[in-house]
């Protein structure tokens, strides 16, 4: 159950009520969740043809496109909350589409694995690449093209004039906020332009 | 997967003048239409589908002693199918102005007791959506859970959640634009063309010599069918296949299959569309678009379909209408802050794609009725 608990401490991030961007809405589970339980509405943004067909069976608003396209669909500051989780990984043009999720949205929310995470360094140092529940990939046929850290993601996050309002880690469906950088699987980050 | 059976086409009169956009009016005149399905004691379950050039209110089942002429959207409406006939009411209208039964070109203008031919008013796809709510309203059907419509049906789709929002639960638009491009109005122009310029045309009043524009028809309709195909599907089905093993060295004889197709195509559609109605429909086509009166601010035009929730669906290999065309239904949608989800469908047919049955655009399809049918339960 550690993913719907993700899911629950994702959608505290979110006020009651906004109007939300999904940035890879997947199934769109994050989205139902916050219309039921958090009166949210908006968009979920999929590309892949099962996950637009599981978000419609979920009555949630899904609009099919590729995200490397960037978000010219969307005005400046439409939306209350643009969401990124899971996401930021998969996109060659990972810095334009935060530059593009703090465009859109007053608040943006972004979640990936952290590459920093304890396991995952001990792995390195035996010589060989991760392979654990945030990283399940064998290094050759990996979606995630972009690993990066916790810590990384400050240095990014300053580089583009984000300021961050929130930042922890997640792991088994539990924060982190102890020395997230190595204890956490998954880096949250909330933040907004400065 | 069953289909409706047979079906019969059904006919309203309307004594009372439709008043068109160009200021005219459309005497009387009759609307022929088929319905499938049973209309709910609430009334509240009925479907509009909205046809495209080369269709009309025959849109599912076949008719007794003509099995092999299905409609032109039986993969779609049926029981069980997509848009589920045991649980919608559906009804199909022909437009003002075709040539499969509702009032045309061919037929009598009561101001003179002759054909109407190229004095049949100048119709819009507004004027379109007018006739057709004037005939629901007959049918006792002020709401529509969905209308429904691919090319020139989504943009009539698209026009009812304009002009009559409070009236329509649900907008599906297909392969559809806000408005043809100058490339798009240039193909119409071509086939219309072909079609004034053949002798047998008479000014639009060939009816009273006994003769019909063919060779007109036929390379309007060659013309348009190569825009419904995408680069992709000609050269799968045709490549550079030749009728025979050597060149005949012919510059008039068929040489290539893709001529041959062409002709064939061009040969069916001359013997059953009418001249007139070519023009009127591609003229429409031409007109439609709804943001002019905006200034071409899609965003504001579309400010009155605030209560309509919207599928926009394009086909990545429909060059006629792109999905790029698409996208803009869906960012003027967005900037309303409307419900709108968005498909589109890798499908390698081009615009045809939206009267064939692909798995993942029918399951879009088939979900956005399920949860209309859910909600009206």
């Amino acid at each position: 159950m550690s993913e719907r608990r993700e899911i629950e401490i994702i959608a505290g991030l979110v006020p009651q009520g906004a109007r939300v961007l999904d940035l890879g809405c997947g199934g769109g589970e994050l989205l139902a969740y916050l219309r039921d339980v958090r009166g949210c509405s908006g968009y979920g943004i999929e590309i892949d043809d099962d996950n637009v067909l599981a978000s419609a069976r979920r009555g949630v608003n899904v609009i099919q496109l590729n995200l490397e396209e960037g978000l010219a669909l969307f005005d400046d500051a439409s939306f209350d909350v643009v969401l990124q989780l899971e996401t930021l990984q998969h996109l060659r043009n990972t810095e334009k589409m935060l530059r593009e999720t703090a465009r859109v949205g007053r608040l943006g929310i972004v979640s990936f694995p952290n590459f920093a995470h304890w396991p995952n360094r001990l792995s390195v140092l035996r010589g060989r690449m991760p392979v654990t529940k945030a990283l399940p990939y064998q290094w050759y046929d990996t979606p995630n093209i972009r690993v990066g850290t916790f810590s990384d993601f400050e240095v990014l996050a300053q580089r583009n004039g984000l300021h961050i309002l929130d930042a922890f880690g997640l792991h088994n469906g539990q924060p982190v906020r102890r020395w997230p950088n190595l204890r956490a699987s998954v880096a949250v980050f909330k933040f907004e332009r400065s | 997967m069953a289909s409706v059976g047979h079906v019969t086409p059904q006919s309203m009169h309307f004594a009372e003048a439709l008043p068109l956009q160009s200021g005219a009016r459309l005497a009387a005149y009759d609307l022929v239409y088929e319905t499938y399905g049973t209309l709910d004691a609430k009334h509240s379950n009925a479907v509009l589908v909205c046809h495209a050039l080369n269709a009309g209110h025959h849109v599912a089942g076949t008719y007794a002693g003509q099995e092999r002429i299905e409609g032109w959207w039986d993969n779609l409406v049926g029981p069980g199918k997509p848009l589920d006939t045991d649980r919608f009411f559906v009804v199909g209208v022909n437009n003002p102005g075709s040539c499969f039964g509702s009032t045309g070109p061919m037929h009598a203008n009561p101001a003179t007791g002759r054909p109407y031919g190229a004095d049949f008013p100048v119709v819009t796809v507004e004027d379109w959506v007018d006739a057709q709510a004037r005939l629901l309203d007959r049918l006792g059907i002020r709401r529509l859970a969905a209308v429904i419509g691919g090319s020139l049906g989504g943009m009539q789709a698209l026009s009812w959640s304009l002009r009559h929002p409070e009236r329509v639960g649900q907008c599906i638009a297909v392969a559809t634009a806000p408005n043809l491009s100058a490339q798009n109005i240039a193909f119409n122009e071509v086939a219309r063309r072909a079609i004034i310029t053949d002798p047998d045309f008479h000014g639009g009043h060939f009816y009273a010599h006994g003769v019909v524009p063919k060779r007109g028809l036929r390379v309007a309709r060659m013309i348009g069918h190569i825009t419904y195909l995408s680069d992709d599907s000609m050269a799968e089905k045709f490549g550079r296949e030749m009728r025979s093993a050597e060149f005949g060295y012919s510059t008039q004889d068929i040489e290539f299959q893709i001529e041959s197709y062409l002709r064939h195509q061009g040969d069916k559609f001359s013997e059953y569309f009418d001249a007139n109605t070519y023009l009127l429909i591609t003229r429409a086509l031409d007109y439609f678009d709804p943001a002019r009166a905006q200034g071409g601010d899609l965003t504001r035009t579309f400010a009155v379909a605030r209560p309509v929730r919207f599928l926009v669906v394009s086909f990545t290999t429909d060059w006629r209408f792109s999905p790029a065309r698409g996208r803009q239904i869906v960012k003027a949608l967005v900037d309303n802050r409307i419900d709108v989800s968005y498909a589109e469908i890798a499908a390698p047919h081009g615009h045809d794609a939206f009267l064939l049955d692909d798995a993942r655009y029918h399951g879009v399809l088939r979900v956005c009725f399920e949860r209309i049918a859910k909600e009206l339960a």
